[in-house]
């Protein structure tokens, strides 16, 4: 039963699992309580257009995702803040934008995009070593900055004009939130695909807003939750010959259903 | 010095005059009501008063300073917070995060006990450990309010504080704000001039434009004056009854 934890594969699978809920529960969390999810979702497809880039310069599509999601995050943020357009319209924009251009990008590579459909949908089988340092790379420098600014992302999160009042920055201390919500994008982009991510973006942290009331155990509890939702998620698609992306978010769903009405 | 001034102030939204002509000041210590109808600009004239907002034409200072470079001075209680009502965050770190001191800077054992202190005098003490959303609405507005003072601001700015304190709160309200106007200038905004009672020392209307009634005994010798108010101020919050007292 136990065996195909011997595979490569499956071993990195689940190193992945850890990485990419380690972003899930501390970004997922200010995500939640900043009511910031379909901004993230916008974000999040908006990244595809980086991957087209990266598919057209031949650099690691991962890799030139970076720069360009936290350009449409500060793209998305300014224009919320600064411009007389409404948020909702500005993350509609961007959301196709971002997507069409990664199309372009695509048309515009010779040749055919062979795991293209991984990045839209995720398979963690796809997952290469390079990516591997990548998300682990990304996942400290997301830890770090939390942990220095902890005490701005959470007064921002609660109350941002209070927090300016108090003498926060609390503008750049939104975008920086952002530019966290995009590189969190990237680490999730292989796993569960850039249509999908949103669902092990929120869930988990969902799930366990429901159970403690103190940021920093919200944010363990999100992350313990999601190594193990996303660890059944991965070993059901193996077992059952799925896609690991659509798996491991049924597998969230499930979860947050189950939990919803345990709690009633 | 004046805790804050408005010289010939003007704000627009979308070409509408919001505040047209502002004039008047604020001495140290005063307790100040503002009162006007929805819309009549009050939240917006806190808001250039804090800096947050920069009006169109005209000057604001605020103990002598450009408001945005006089916060440390003041405490501010918003209307209306709206945040998830299961967010993590307990009443003492709400209250904590009004002794915000910059950027890669920890709290202090003093902002622990000015914590402590602001919710004894709010008398939330006791629940200092309860996450915010599971707080009735007079309790949540009182850890505002403890949020707003824990800094001992030089000038108090409240946006209708009342509007959730239940009746039998409004005098430890009251009682509150007579010990916080001997440290610091107040300045309470209102729909509802029944809410402002007795108890403050000088009376504004503001309805667009600013109309100031100066101390409260002056404004009831000149009752005329009180029909500058917008109408609908008149007939519901029975203002003379307010003014007679005095």
């Amino acid at each position: 039963m136990y065996d195909f934890l011997q595979y490569e594969f499956i071993q990195r699978a689940l190193i992945t699992a850890v990485l990419v809920s380690i972003v899930c529960g501390v970004v997922g969390s200010y995500v939640v309580i900043k009511r910031i999810v379909s901004l993230s979702g916008a974000i999040s497809h908006a990244a595809f257009g980086g991957v087209g880039l990266g598919y057209f310069l031949t650099v690691n599509p991962v890799l030139a995702a970076i720069p360009f999601s936290i350009a449409s995050a500060m793209a998305i943020g300014g224009v919320e803040k600064k411009v007389n357009i409404s948020a909702d319209t500005a993350m509609g924009i961007l959301w196709s934008v971002g997507m069409a251009l990664g199309v372009i990008f695509i048309n515009l590579t010779p040749g055919y995009a062979p795991d293209l459909f991984s990045y839209l949908f995720g398979d963690i089988l796809t997952v290469t070593n390079s990516d591997l340092l990548i998300m682990l790379t990304l996942d400290l420098i997301i830890i770090t900055t939390v942990y220095i600014f902890r005490r701005e992302f959470l007064a921002v999160s609660f109350d941002e004009e209070f927090s300016t009042v108090v003498g926060l920055p609390s503008l750049p201390i939104y975008m920086l939130l952002l530019a966290l919500v995009a590189l969190s994008v990237v680490v999730l982009m292989k796993v569960v695909g850039i249509i999908l991510l949103i669902a092990l973006f929120t869930i988990p942290a969902a799930i366990s807003k429901q159970y403690t009331h103190n940021l920093t155990k919200l944010m363990s509890l999100a992350t313990i939750i999601g190594i193990i939702l996303a660890s059944v998620g991965i070993i059901l698609s193996y077992i059952f010959n799925l896609a690991s992306g659509a798996t491991i978010v049924m597998v969230l769903a499930a979860a947050f259903l189950i939990s919803y009405y345990l709690k009633d | 010095m004046k805790a804050a001034e408005f010289n010939h102030v003007n704000m627009k939204y979308n070409e509408q005059y919001v505040l047209q002509d502002i004039n008047f000041s604020i001495e140290e210590k005063d307790f100040m009501a503002i009162i006007g109808p929805n819309g009549g600009g009050k939240s917006t004239l806190l808001k250039i008063m804090l800096g947050l907002l920069t009006p169109d034409d005209g000057e604001v200072k605020v103990f002598g300073k450009d408001p945005k470079h006089a916060r440390d001075l003041m405490g501010y209680l918003p209307q209306n917070l709206s945040f998830d009502p299961q967010f993590p965050i307990s009443v003492y770190e709400t209250v904590l995060t009004g002794r915000y001191h910059g950027l890669f800077k920890s709290y202090k054992q003093s902002d622990e006990e000015a914590v402590i202190q602001a919710l004894n005098d709010v008398e939330m003490q006791d629940f200092k450990d309860r996450q915010i959303g599971k707080l009735s609405g007079g309790q949540m507005q009182r850890v505002f309010i403890a949020r707003a003072i824990v800094r001992n601001p030089k000038l108090l700015l409240m946006d209708e504080p009342m509007a959730s304190i239940d009746p039998d709160m409004q005098s430890s309200f009251y009682k509150l704000m007579s010990q916080l106007k001997d440290e610091m200038a107040i300045v309470l905004v209102s729909h509802d001039v029944g809410a402002v009672s007795t108890h403050v020392d000088k009376i504004a209307c503001l309805n667009r434009e600013l109309f100031y009634h100066g101390p409260v005994e002056d404004s009831a010798r000149g009752l005329e004056e009180i029909y500058h108010c917008p109408i609908d101020l008149i007939s519901h919050g029975i203002p003379h009854r307010v003014l007679r007292e005095h």
